[in-house]
C-alpha cells in the first residue's frame, strides 16, 4: 500500500463479503424450493428470494468494484484520494440503499423488473451515490501525477456503468419496450462496460503480479476491451430474438453474440501469457490463482456456455429455461465474482500488513468454491436440457417437468454446500488478516 | 506489430461505430412499419395490468416473453392454455394456489385487477414473437 487513503477499500470489500454471504443463503432457499422443499414460502416466497439473490449479487459486486477503484486509482494516479470522508459517506449510503431494498423486497416493495427490482425512489439514491463515487474517483485521477491506461479503462467502465443505469429508469407502457431497454442496462453492463472494469482490474493485477512491462499489458488491454465492445454491443441482439421486435435482431444478434467468446478467449490467453512471460514472481500466490482463475473461468462460463445457447435456432428452445441459469452462474462467478476476490486477495495483505500469501485455507477456498460452482453449473445444465426436451420438444406440462428435474436440484444443493464451504474459508482468511493500518504503508511496496 | 496507439484506435473506433449501428437499429426497430408488438392495441387496462405485473414482481417466479425466473410457468399464451376463467380464479383466490405442490402467493386480486392482468396477457398473446409463441403455445403443440 502506497497511500493511506487506499485503506477505505477494505471497508467496501468487507461490505462485499457480508452481502455475498447473504446472497448465498438466499440461493439455498431457492435451491430447496426447486427441490420441493419450499418451507419458507409464507415468510420468504420464491420471488422475494430471487430478487434478494440477484440484487445482492449486483450490490456486492459493485461494492467490490468500488473498493477496487479506491485501491487502484490512488496508486495509478500517484496521489491520495481527494476525500476519504466522502468515500465513507458513499460507502454508508450504498449499504443503506442495499439494506432498505432487501428489506423492502420482503414486503412486496419493488419494481418487479428482473435484475432492476430496486424501487424507483431508491433508484434516485443509487444515482446520487454513484455520482459521488465517480466524482471522487475522477477528481483523484485528473489531479494525479499520471493517467495510466489501466486507470482510464477502469474509470471509463465505472462511468459508463453509471450512465447505462439510466435507460432502466425510463417508463414505458409496452412490456416489449420495457424489456428492450432493460437489456440496455443489464446486457450492456455485464457484456460491455463491466468488462472494462474487469479488464482494468485484471491489467492492474497482472502488472503487479507478473512484472511484465506496463506498456505491453496495456496495449493488449485495449485490444481486449475493443473486442468486447465490437461483439458485445450488437450482441445485445441475442436478448431481442423472441421478445416482440423485428427479425433483424436474429441476424445481428446471432452474428455478433457468436463473436462474444472471442473477447473472453483473448482475455484468458492474455492473462496466461503474461503470467508465463513474467519474470517477477510475486509471493502472493493466492492472488495469482484468483486472477488467472477469473480469466479462465470467465471464458468457460461467459464465453463457451453463453455461446452454447446464443444462436437463434438454439435459443428458440432454451429461451426462458434453466439453461439460462446454468450460463448465468458460471459467467458471473468467473468474470466478476472471481476478479473481485482476486483484487481482495491481492490488496488485503498490503492494507493490513499481514502477509498471509500462502495458506492451505486459502488454496482450499479457491478449489472448493470453484469445484462447487462447476458442479452447480452442471446440475443447472442437466436440469435445463431435460426441461428443454421434455417441455419444448415432448410438449409436457411445466409442473410435470419440474417434478422430473427436482433431483438435479438435490445435486445442486450438494455442490452449493461445497461452494459455500470454500467461500466460508475465504471469509475466514479475510477476517484473519485483521484491520487495515497505516503501519502497512512502509511494510509493503507492491 | 500492433502499437499501443493502434490498439487504442481499434478500441475507440470499434466502440463508436458499433454503438452508432446499435442506436440506428434500435430506432429502426421501433419505427411504425416494423412494429410487431401491437402498440396501438395497448389500452388503459393493459397498462394497469402491466403495473400490477411489476409491483407484485410476477417475473420473480414466472417468465413472460421468455423472461423472468424459471420457477413457475411461462405466461405467454397462457389464455390459450388455461382460459380466462381459470386465470381469474388463480388471481383472486384468498389461499395459496398450489398445483402439484408448488405454491403461488395468494394475491387475492379484486375483480377489476384480475381483469386488468388478463387484458395485459391478452395483449402479450398478440405480439409477434418471431416463432417463440409456437414453442410455448398449446395450439402449436397440437399441430406438431
Amino acid at each position: 500500500m502506497k497511500y493511506k487513503s487506499q485503506k477505505v477499500a477494505y471497508w467496501f470489500f468487507a461490505l462485499s463479503m457480508l452481502l455475498f454471504g447473504l446472497q448465498i443463503i438466499y440461493g439455498f432457499i431457492m435451491g430447496f424450493a426447486h427441490a420441493g422443499f419450499d418451507v419458507l414460502h409464507d415468510v420468504i416466497p420464491f420471488n422475494t428470494a430471487r430478487a434478494v439473490h440477484t440484487n445482492l449479487l449486483v450490490v456486492w459486486l459493485l461494492s467490490g468494484f468500488m473498493g477496487a477503484a479506491y485501491y487502484i486509482i490512488p496508486e495509478e494516479a500517484q496521489r491520495e484520494l481527494v476525500s476519504v470522508k466522502l468515500a465513507y459517506v458513499q460507502l454508508i449510503s450504498l449499504a443503506v440503499v442495499g439494506v432498505i431494498s432487501i428489506i423492502g423486497f420482503h414486503f412486496n416493495y419493488w419494481e418487479g423488473r428482473k435484475f432492476l427490482e430496486i424501487p424507483r425512489p431508491l433508484d434516485y439514491l443509487v444515482v446520487v451515490n454513484v455520482l459521488l463515487f465517480l466524482g471522487l474517483i475522477l477528481t483523484t485521477l485528473f489531479k494525479g501525477k499520471r493517467r495510466t491506461t489501466t486507470a482510464l479503462v477502469l474509470s471509463m467502465g465505472l462511468l459508463f456503468a453509471a450512465l447505462l443505469y439510466l435507460p432502466g429508469m425510463l417508463p414505458f407502457d409496452s412490456q416489449v419496450m420495457d424489456s428492450f431497454f432493460r437489456w440496455w442496462v443489464v446486457h450492456l453492463w455485464v457484456e460491455g462496460v463491466w468488462e472494462l472494469i474487469m479488464g482494468g482490474i485484471l491489467s492492474f493485477l497482472l502488472i503487479k503480479l507478473t512484472g511484465v512491462d506496463r506498456e505491453v499489458i496495456e496495449k493488449w488491454l485495449y485490444v481486449i476491451v475493443g473486442l468486447t465492445f465490437l461483439s458485445g454491443v450488437l450482441g445485445t441482439g441475442h436478448h431481442y430474438y423472441y421478445i416482440g421486435v423485428n427479425k433483424i435482431w436474429l441476424i445481428v444478434g446471432g452474428i455478433f453474440s457468436a463473436l462474444e467468446p472471442l473477447a473472453f478467449l483473448a482475455m484468458a490467453l492474455f492473462a496466461v501469457n503474461m503470467y508465463r512471460k513474467g519474470e517477477k514472481k510475486h509471493p502472493n500466490k493466492l492472488a495469482l490463482f484468483w486472477t488467472l482463475g477469473a480469466a479462465i473461468v470467465s471464458f468457460i462460463g461467459a464465453g463457451l456456455l453463453g455461446f452454447a445457447h446464443t444462436l437463434p435456432q438454439t435459443n428458440l428452445y432454451t429461451h426462458g429455461t434453466l439453461v439460462t441459469a446454468m450460463h448465468g452462474h458460471l459467467a458471473f462467478w468467473g468474470a466478476y465474482a472471481m476478479i473481485v476476490l482476486a483484487i481482495i486477495s491481492y490488496s488485503l495483505p498490503n492494507m493490513t500488513g499481514r502477509k498471509l500469501y500462502e495458506s492451505t485455507r486459502g488454496r482450499m477456498a479457491f478449489w472448493m468454491s470453484n469445484i462447487g460452482m462447476i458442479g452447480m453449473t452442471v446440475a443447472f445444465g442437466v436440469a435445463g436440457v431435460v426441461q428443454v426436451y421434455l417441455e419444448r420438444r415432448m410438449k409436457m406440462e411445466f409442473m410435470e417437468v419440474q417434478k422430473e428435474v427436482e433431483v438435479h436440484f438435490v445435486v445442486l444443493i450438494i455442490c452449493a454446500t461445497l461452494f459455500l464451504t470454500g467461500i466460508t474459508l475465504y471469509m475466514i482468511d479475510f477476517y484473519k488478516h485483521g484491520k487495515p493500518t497505516d503501519e502497512a504503508l512502509e511494510a509493503t511496496s507492491n | 506489430m500492433l502499437s499501443k496507439k493502434q490498439a487504442r484506435a481499434f478500441f475507440l473506433g470499434g466502440t463508436v461505430v458499433t454503438f452508432l449501428i446499435f442506436i440506428g437499429l434500435t430506432v429502426y426497430s421501433f419505427g411504425k412499419p416494423q412494429d410487431q408488438s401491437n402498440y396501438e392495441a395497448i389500452t388503459e387496462s393493459v397498462v394497469r395490468g402491466k403495473e400490477l405485473w411489476e409491483t407484485n414482481n410476477c417475473m420473480g417466479c414466472h417468465t413472460l416473453l421468455g423472461e423472468g425466473a424459471y420457477y413457475a410457468p411461462e405466461l405467454t399464451k397462457v389464455i390459450d392454455r388455461r382460459g380466462k376463467g381459470y386465470i381469474k380464479a388463480v388471481l383472486m383466490t384468498p389461499v395459496d394456489w398450489a398445483p402439484n405442490g408448488r405454491k403461488m402467493v395468494a394475491y387475492g386480486f379484486s375483480q377489476e385487477e384480475a381483469e386488468d392482468l388478463i387484458a395485459f396477457f391478452d395483449w402479450i398473446d398478440d405480439v409477434d414473437l418471431n416463432g417463440f409463441d409456437t414453442v410455448v403455445s398449446p395450439l402449436a403443440k397440437d399441430k406438431n
